[in-house]
């Protein structure tokens, strides 16, 4: 068995490994299950480790699908524990659900593992998907690979840092306002979006139910497209979702020739620190080196999406929470003394700060004689988002930005103060408003942990993102791994990057300079 | 701007209980977020329609044919408290 | 009630009898035991999602065309938020500003003559669970100790009509609601069976000055699950109401509970503020649009209304306005009285025995018109023996009971029990000969013009033949024997 690194292994190269024979489904899910057992302890990416049916199900897979066919069979993925898993606890970080045990399982889920993957588990998130750090979680506070002091992103952070960090080949992650791709730049891996509605939603647990998308947060753009293949679809379990127009290709190529790139200046304003900012300028000279044209673009509307989307979000989650009473699953108060006690005390005590929060503004939004004011207003924000991509994809085929304004902060830096946080989703939250597909992939390193660059698409452009991606991935040879270092234990271990030569990039200019 | 009394109305709306210092500090927070969204007002949008749906599909309906319901156990197994095979509240009076 | 006049509107939720739910595949059955026919979507588990029932749309779109409603080009759903423990998601997928079908009317009889009820809407909801309130002794909430809920109900497909404040007294409040229930049994698309509550209703009441024209503050009155309730809910709220105006107080705008045993109305102790129900609308579907051919198909293709049926009795059969009403008012009676007239039976007569005998022994039994112990082929068979005069009348009514009593056909009746009309002339002047001679002072009276001794005499004659003379041959007889 050839020797692997969990850190750098794709989804793409295990399979090839298990086709070829080198490797068994069971070793391999070995491979994950010791990386877990090595860093768990420090990174928490894992409410629950399901180690026993991984190791049992690898080795079934082994045995009666010979690990040859489907792409996806044998390939140990970790899943957010917002989706449901008939059989094993769905918990959503909450105290609300710490016992809830699903009996039906999740489309998406349900698909990949109809494709014989490996489950290792359900990773951590903020409780109901509400946060940006996973600090929200009820259970744990995940910490990010790169430097443990910091946070992962969120929501998905459980799974960005599961993949970071070895633990995981892949993972699938949900995103609202931008938790898959934030904590995937904050953890250096790769996070997609796609279309509102190519991915059923039916057993994810709704955040907000306009916005919500399952997507695949991986190590690579070609694993991502892989997975993305296996998810998407119409379901008639979702009258919310569509099939989509053309299926997902495998991406290849290593251009960009006569890709028009529009940057929106209006995304570079928003705060972005410098270190991010001079990795993303450096992509967009890759994109212009690989034959692309980059150009300003106006997305004059930016500025007014985070407030929309702190109404609609909340306000959709106000009510998709609202089962959440006691009643038929779930934690439930001890000794309520009628029922209004019970779902006061039930609720009150079930759900975390943040979670409460965001119900509350969303039921004050929705409530008589504010609706007009909030809701319907935040409503005809969005279509004035919507428009102004629209706009600007008359003119490009993609739009770039940064990802995320900060590297990865530090745990406990942003909790007091909720507006800050949010601020971490500026760059992302208009994609989800517009129900456009977008992707983030890794860009570089500024003081040591990750950038990520984002690609924005037109609805039902995930090929072309995927291709551009690929391209772009393959010309910034973004190689190193984290390291686990903890700087707020004074322990140094900086990965330090630059390009290497006679890596792709430099072949790259080599061959398509003129 | 809103104030503990709102604060207060929409907890029982959202039938949350609060402490009193939570109530407190809600308030606060709330205020400093609505603030923030009130942004929103400096754009004249009444002429724009609202997006309701970000898809532009319609009509999508299923056939009035029945598929299996859950097991009367499986209906139950999460279940807080349960009485002769039915979900059980307290006194609702 | 001098000087002041009743405005009445209702609101009524009718169950659809489709196969599954309104937005998930589980059946839709009674009397089944707790907790059956539940799934994700209807236990609001986290993660689930609805889809439209799309026959249930169909049937709500028959509903509003017989109601004469324009069918909107475009509807949606809309969530409609408050906690209770029958309402798994805390809310109601229902409709509110974008309903399916709005401005209609409906054209009802009280006491012969016509009245027009304008409907406000026709929309598409889900029904609730079922809640059983258990440890207190009435079954209510009050008192209770602890409650239980079954889901097989929730997620019912129902139908809220909204009418204008349009009837104009309780009778005919009840007539509406009465015939309103025909009309949506006739259209197949719910049995509104009373006792499994597919059929409920709420009553909005106001009273102004006779003649005027504005509104006055109305009360909300719930809880009254029979027609006959409905009426006396609002008789008794009607004095209720003139009483505070004429000593000056003004009408709260609050809902009363209607007690069936006190027949009277008590506000409900709510203890929280009027329902914040903060609609927006529905993201997990998807707005339907209407196609005007389809709705086109289903006008065509809509069973025959009432209204309809009754003018054709009118028509084809020859039957008076109250006749036709009676016969041609409800599906089931209807069918059953054309089956008798298409087994041969005159129309007319067809008539009076199916709204006489044949009614009456429903009534007794408890029974629906169809499902009586006489058949209408068996029916129409009496009818014809009736009219060629083999049995008298009379004597068929004793045979309609025997019929019923052995299950029997008529002519085997009237041959088992000796039941034909004697219509033999010379058989009957003997009979008659007899009485006569035998009741000599009463013969005395006649000829001396007491004319109405003759009636005496054609008891007797039927006394003696067992009832079964020929009444109108008796009468000529005697009449010729006593006049001489």
């Amino acid at each position: 068995m050839p020797t692997l690194d969990p850190l750098r292994l794709t989804a793409r190269e295990a399979k090839r490994l298990l086709v070829e024979g080198e490797i068994s489904a069971a070793e391999l899910a070995k491979v994950y299950l010791d990386q877990i057992a090595a860093v768990e302890a420090a990174v928490h990416a894992f409410i629950l480790v399901t180690a026993d049916n991984a190791a049992k199900y690898s080795t079934k897979v082994d045995r009666e699908m010979q690990a040859t066919r489907g792409p996806l069979a044998g390939l140990p993925i970790a899943i957010k524990d917002n989706m449901v898993t008939e059989g094993v606890t769905t918990t959503c970080a909450s105290k609300i659900l710490s016992n809830y045990m699903p009996v039906y399982t999740a489309t998406a889920v349900r698909r990949v593992w109809e494709d014989h993957v490996v489950m290792l588990g359900k990773t951590n998130l903020d409780e109901f998907a509400m946060g940006s750090s996973t600090e929200n979680s009820s259970y744990q506070t995940t910490r990010n690979p790169w430097d443990l002091a910091t946070v992962p992103g969120g929501s998905s952070g459980g799974s960005a840092a599961a993949v970071a960090a070895g633990e995981a080949l892949w993972a699938l992650g949900s995103d609202t306002g931008g938790s898959i791709r934030q904590p995937a730049a904050l953890c250096g891996v790769v996070g997609m979006k796609p279309t509102y509605g190519a991915v059923s939603r039916y057993g994810l647990v709704a955040f907000a139910s306009s916005l919500d998308q399952i997507g695949p947060l991986t190590r690579s753009v070609y694993d991502c497209a892989l997975l993305l293949q296996h998810i998407v679809g119409q379901d008639p379990k979702d009258s919310t979702s569509v099939a989509l127009p053309e299926s997902i290709a495998l991406p290849q190529g290593e251009r960009l020739d006569g890709l028009r790139v529009g940057i929106p200046g209006e995304y570079l304003a928003a705060g972005i620190e410098p270190g991010v900012r001079a990795r993303f300028d450096e992509t967009v000279a890759r994109i212009e080196e690989l034959g692309g044209r980059c150009t300003e673009v106006s997305l004059p509307h930016t500025e007014y999406a985070l407030p929309a989307y702190y109404i609609i979000a909340p306000a959709e989650a106000s009510a998709n929470l609202a089962r959440f009473d006691g009643v038929r699953y779930g934690y439930r108060c001890a000794d309520p003394v009628d029922l209004l006690d019970m779902y006061e005390r039930t609720r009150g005590e079930g759900f975390g700060p943040e979670v409460k929060r965001r119900i509350m503004i969303g039921t004050y939004a929705l409530s008589a004689g504010y609706y007009d004011a909030y809701y319907g207003r935040a409503q005809r924000v969005r279509t004035l988002v919507r428009r102004d991509f629209e706009q600007a994809f008359a003119d490009v085929d993609l739009i770039a930005s940064p990802t995320t304004p900060t590297v990865a902060f530090k745990a406990g830096s942003r909790t007091a103060d909720p507006l800050s946080m949010y601020m971490c989703d500026i760059c992302t939250i208009p994609v989800n408003l517009a129900g456009l597909p977008a992707i983030s992939i890794p860009c570089g390193l500024s003081d040591g942990l990750p950038v990520g660059f984002q690609l924005i698409g037109p609805a039902f452009s995930e090929n072309r993102i995927l291709r551009a991606a690929h391209a772009l991935e393959g010309a910034i040879g973004f190689a190193p791994a984290p390291t686990f270092r903890d700087s707020a234990a004074g322990v140094a271990n900086d990965a330090g990057w630059s390009p290497q030569p006679g890596g792709l990039c430099a072949q790259a200019l080599r061959e398509g300079a003129s | 701007m809103i104030g503990e009394d709102d604060v207060r109305y929409v907890a029982k709306l959202a039938r949350l209980r609060l402490a009193p210092d939570e109530v407190a500090r809600m308030t606060g927070e709330l205020a400093k977020i609505l603030a923030h969204i009130d942004k929103m007002s400096e754009l004249d949008a009444a002429a724009v329609p609202p997006t309701a749906h970000v898809l532009d599909i319609v009509n999508v309906a299923r056939e009035d044919r029945p598929q299996h319901s859950l097991s009367r156990p499986d209906a139950l197994r999460n279940a807080p408290a349960v009485s002769d095979d039915c979900f059980r509240v307290p006194r609702m009076g | 009630m001098s000087g002041w006049e009743p405005v009445v509107g209702l609101e009524m939720h009718v169950e659809l009898d489709t196969q599954t739910k309104m937005f998930c595949t589980c059946a839709v059955t009674k009397g089944d035991e707790p907790n059956v026919h539940t799934c994700p979507v209807c236990l609001a588990h986290p993660g689930a999602l609805p889809v439209v029932n799309r026959r249930a749309v169909e049937y709500a779109t028959r509903i509003a065309l017989a109601l004469n409603c324009t069918v909107q080009p475009r509807n949606i759903f809309h969530r409609k938020n408050y906690f209770y423990p029958d309402l798994p998601k805390a809310y109601q997928i229902s409709q509110y500003d974008e309903p399916l079908a709005v401005s209609g009317w409906f054209d009802y009889w009280v006491d012969g003559e016509k009245l027009r009820c304008r409907i406000n809407r026709v929309h598409m909801e889900e029904d609730a669970a079922k809640l059983i309130h258990a440890g207190g002794d009435t079954g209510r909430i009050a008192g209770s100790d602890y409650s239980m809920v079954d889901f097989n109900r929730g997620g019912t497909p129902l139908i809220e009509i909204v009418s204008e404040p349009d009837i104009p007294s309780p009778e005919a409040a009840r007539e509406f609601l009465q015939q309103l229930r025909n009309l949506v049994v006739e259209l197949g698309v719910s049995e509104c069976n009373m006792e499994e509550g597919q059929i409920r209703w709420d009553a909005n009441l106001s009273v102004r000055p006779e003649g005027s024209a504005e509104l006055g503050t109305r009360t909300e009155l719930k809880n009254m699950n029979s027609f006959r309730y409905l009426q006396q809910a609002l008789e008794a709220e009607i004095p209720r109401q003139i009483g505070i105006l004429e000593a000056g107080g003004t009408i709260d705008l609050e809902t009363l509970h209607f007690n069936p045993d006190t027949g009277t109305t008590t506000p409900l102790r709510s203890k929280e503020e009027a329902h914040d129900y903060r609609y927006f609308p529905e993201p997990d579907l998807v707005p339907l649009v209407i196609d005007p051919a389809w709705v086109e198909d289903l006008r065509t293709t809509q069973p025959e209304l009432p209204e309809a049926r009754v003018a054709r009795f009118v028509e084809q059969y020859g039957l008076s306005r109250a006749d036709a009403l009676l016969l041609g008012g409800s599906h089931a009676l209807a069918e059953f009285y054309e089956e008798v007239v298409a087994a041969g039976a005159g129309a007319k007569p067809a008539a009076n025995w199916t709204m006489g005998e044949y009614l009456a022994h429903l009534n007794a039994a408890g029974l629906e018109a169809g499902h009586g112990h006489v058949t209408a082929e068996r029916l129409a068979k009496l009818v014809k023996l009736v009219a060629d005069g083999t049995v008298s009348t009379s004597s068929g009514k004793e045979v309609f009971a025997k019929m019923i009593e052995e299950r029997a056909e008529p002519e085997d009746v009237v041959e088992k029990h000796g039941l034909c009309q004697i219509s033999d002339t010379s058989e009957l002047e003997a009979t008659v000969a007899q009485v006569v001679a035998a009741n000599a002072a009463q013969a005395e009276q006649y000829r001396a013009g007491k004319r109405q001794v003759l009636g005496f005499f054609v008891g007797q004659v039927m006394k003696s033949t067992g009832g079964r003379a020929n009444p109108g041959l008796v009468n000529e007889l005697l009449r010729k024997a006593l006049e001489g």
